[in-house]
């Protein structure tokens, strides 16, 4: 369970946070929506520690999160637009997270071979294609069996094929348990992995809740109309 | 420290294989071999090399570093988002792009160098305080690379004051330095002249250089204050240690401001 309290964050004089309480459940595939520049990337990387000064509380599974690195041993994070450094080979990559991670066992090779990643392993990072590299990502996430995944745009670059691959995973590992907030602007593709929705506008969370209560909500007939309804100030 | 050697490992595996690295070795192999096979003479070699260490390592150095950091901007989040802290990772990084510099640097002219030993057998204390200069022009402007890059988010920015650093101590420094000279000629200001010298990490490899050579009393007046700095080894320990400060202090400011900075 992540746990967000009184989350401010501004750059300057532009708040970008506003007074932000969300709690993501343990267990639940939670959908981040919100439009451009409502917050959402600030609220994912002050989950993972990028963002430093805030004020408020972020706590996962009831530890507050402070300057330790250690918790992001739970966590596998797959951002949006990955960069690796260019004259590793995938295989190098692997090896150098598994590494550094120091953990050999319990590892969750699944989506690497659904990906057929083998045959790419001994290929340069600088000459795979950006949807191979979006898998290579995507493969690192999963790898460590974390309780908590955050992905980011997940089917961003990927073909149907693959993007099929990577919404069975986050569903299986949904029912092995694991806490999954993901982020997407591709709604119609991602809706049915939504068990709960997070709606952020301009900083501050506007829903939370189930699909069905934000459709009863906005009088829409989906997800996708209801979040453009909202956008567009349709609902109050 | 055991994750940083790990980051430094990868890093390194992934910066030698650059073509722009393999790129300034073999610069340096060409220039050193040209130099000893054309000239022959030793003083005017280390002369030669002297110069090109003091103007295009540091220039290679701070560019290259500081394009480093912003190249690998997603990377380095990535990075974050593993279990490894802010220090290690900085430190990794600095160490991965260092140590393949200086495997450049010392193979590119240590190679030619070698092999020609002969010519040297002369001036070897000379030649080996122009590696010296060069092992820390490395250090120090990498350094000051990874510093600008982490207070400036703006690329072109960045670079652009980079740019201006290397060229603030290699030429605008100097210029200043004679510009006082001349002005106030009618004062006994060698000191101030000797003091300012020991602000420039590049002055200080020059001078460390130029003074194991005999030809320091061409130098006048000041030179021969100089000489007598440089030439104690209480002077030669002083212009260590600030070189060693010119290291220490860029490292150590960027790693704490990186390790405090939203990403």
């Amino acid at each position: 369970m992540i746990e967000i309290i009184k989350l401010n964050k501004s750059y300057g004089s532009l708040a970008v946070l506003k007074e932000l309480d969300l709690i993501i459940e343990h267990g639940k595939i939670t959908y981040l929506v919100g439009p451009n520049g409502s917050g959402k990337t600030t609220l994912i990387k002050s989950i993972l520690g990028l963002i430093k000064k805030y004020d408020g509380n972020i706590k996962i599974d009831g530890t507050q999160i402070n300057g330790d690195c250690e918790y992001r041993n739970e966590i596998g994070y797959m951002p949006q637009s990955p960069s690796f450094p260019e004259n590793l080979t995938v295989k190098n990559i692997f090896d150098m997270v598994k590494d550094l991670r120091n953990t050999a066992k319990n590892l969750d090779e699944e989506l690497i071979s659904k990906f057929n990643l083998e045959k790419e392993m001994s290929k340069r990072l600088k000459n795979l294609s950006g949807g191979t590299l979006q898998k290579v990502n995507a493969s690192l996430a999963f790898l460590f069996n974390p309780k908590i995944l955050i992905i980011d745009e997940p089917t961003a670059g990927l073909d149907p094929v693959a993007s099929g691959i990577l919404k069975d995973k986050i569903l299986k590992e949904n029912q092995n348990g694991k806490t999954i907030l993901f982020t997407s602007h591709i709604i119609s593709e991602l809706e049915d992995l939504a068990q709960n929705i997070a709606f952020i506008l301009e900083g501050k969370l506007w829903f939370n809740g189930t699909l069905e209560n934000l459709i009863n909500l906005t009088g829409e007939k989906n997800l996708e109309r209801s979040v453009a309804s909202v956008m567009l100030g349709k609902v109050v | 420290m055991n994750r940083i050697l790990k980051i430094v490992k990868y890093q390194i595996k992934d910066n030698i294989r650059s073509k722009w690295l393999i790129g300034f070795s073999l610069f340096f192999l060409i220039i050193s071999y040209w130099l000893i096979s054309f000239t022959g003479d030793s003083s005017k070699v280390i002369l030669s090399l002297l110069n090109i260490v003091l103007i295009v390592i540091p220039l290679i150095s701070i560019v290259f570093g500081t394009i480093y950091i912003y190249n690998n901007k997603n990377y380095i989040t990535f990075m974050l988002s593993q279990p490894i802290n802010r220090s290690s990772l900085y430190s990794g990084l600095y160490f991965g792009l260092v140590v393949p510099l200086l495997i450049s640097f010392l193979f590119g002219i240590g190679l030619p160098v070698i092999f020609n030993l002969g010519i040297f057998s002369e001036s070897w204390i000379a030649l080996s305080m122009v590696f010296i200069s060069g092992v820390f022009q490395i250090l120090i402007f990498t350094a000051l690379a990874f510093l600008i890059a982490t207070l400036n988010d703006d690329k072109l920015k960045g670079l652009g004051i980079s740019i201006f650093v290397w060229l603030f101590f290699t030429v605008i420094y100097d210029g200043l330095i004679l510009f006082l000279l001349q002005v106030f000629q009618d004062y006994p200001i060698e000191k101030l002249a000797l003091g300012l010298t020991l602000v420039n990490p590049i002055d200080i490899g020059r001078i460390l250089t130029v003074l194991k050579f005999d030809i320091s009393a061409l130098m006048g007046y000041t030179g021969a204050i100089f000489e007598n700095f440089f030439g104690k080894n209480i002077g030669i320990a002083i212009s260590f240690l600030v070189l060693l400060f010119w290291f220490v202090l860029p490292f150590g400011f960027g790693l704490k401001i990186f390790s405090n900075k939203d990403i």
